[in-house]
């Protein structure tokens, strides 16, 4: 076995459901086959560790082209226009069509996500500047995650191979 | 294509280390895949291995961690210090069934 392990670290910035699941999949994935895994949160990314949000994160309709009526079980697929997407509660109808097909494939939400990567090794942190700006502390997150600056993060994944989400 | 032998038999592993026919493993072939990974097998690894069997014999595709886990009962936590670096391949390789397909 080679000295150093291969290390990848994942940066999340965005909050809303549909870009929390990449880095937990492919962070999970790299895992299961032995890479050591960093996950840095920032920006609205740190949603997806607040105790308070990380269940509740939403896929607003607007703006994805892929929202089309054939996945929401329709026999005819057709793009649903945008000005639909704006009505009040399309929100939280698009976030429950896609916890549901999330579920169906057993995949977990997003708190138990977080835990099954913590138990399986990987380091969790969260962005300092965000931290501050959003008024928030260390008990708004699970138990593990470490908040640090930016610095320390480039510290941290010398050597990684880096994607940012 | 790397070859093990067991007893008299000689198995055949694919160039990941996988057992090319999941009908050829045997106990004694655990251990000794097992040895290879640099793993010592205790009950807790068997309990592990007799679900990936298992499943794979009724579903016909290895389970993934989070199948095994909730399958066989054993904690994520758990299940990486058992089959550490890579619980994901080495649980199938040690199991002798092929690499598992699914991704969670």
């Amino acid at each position: 076995m080679a000295a150093e392990n291969r290390h990848m670290a994942f940066i999340c910035s965005k909050g809303n459901l549909d870009m929390a699941y990449p880095a937990l999949i492919m962070g999970w994935a790299a895992l299961g086959n032995g890479v050591d895994v960093t996950i840095f949160f920032t920006f609205w990314g740190l949603d997806i560790i607040n105790k308070k949000y990380m269940g509740k994160l939403k896929l607003p309709p607007v703006g994805i082209a892929g929202m089309r009526t054939g996945m929401m079980g329709f026999p005819v697929d057709f793009g649903i226009p945008q000005i639909v997407g704006v009505l009040p509660g399309m929100t939280e109808v698009a976030t429950a069509i896609m916890r549901k097909k999330i579920a169906e494939l057993d995949v977990p939400p997003v708190p138990e996500f977080i835990e099954m990567l913590m138990d399986a090794g990987a380091k969790l942190y969260a962005c300092k500047m965000t931290v501050d700006m959003m008024g928030l502390s260390q008990e708004d997150f699970p138990e593990g995650v470490e908040i640090v600056t930016a610095g320390d993060f480039i510290d941290l994944t010398d050597g990684a191979q880096i994607i940012f989400i | 294509m790397i070859t093990l032998k067991v007893n008299d038999r000689v198995l055949t592993l694919d160039e990941e280390g996988f057992l090319v026919n999941p009908a050829d493993w045997s106990e004694e072939a655990a251990h000794l895949l097992a040895k290879s990974e640099g793993i010592e097998l205790t009950e807790r690894h068997w309990k592990v291995i007799r679900f990936a069997r298992e499943y794979y014999e009724t579903n016909g595709a290895s389970p993934t961690l989070r199948q095994i886990s909730k399958g066989a009962g054993v904690p994520t936590k758990e299940l990486f210090s058992l089959f550490p670096k890579g619980p994901a391949k080495k649980v199938a390789r040690i199991a002798g069934i092929p690499k598992p397909a699914g991704c969670v």
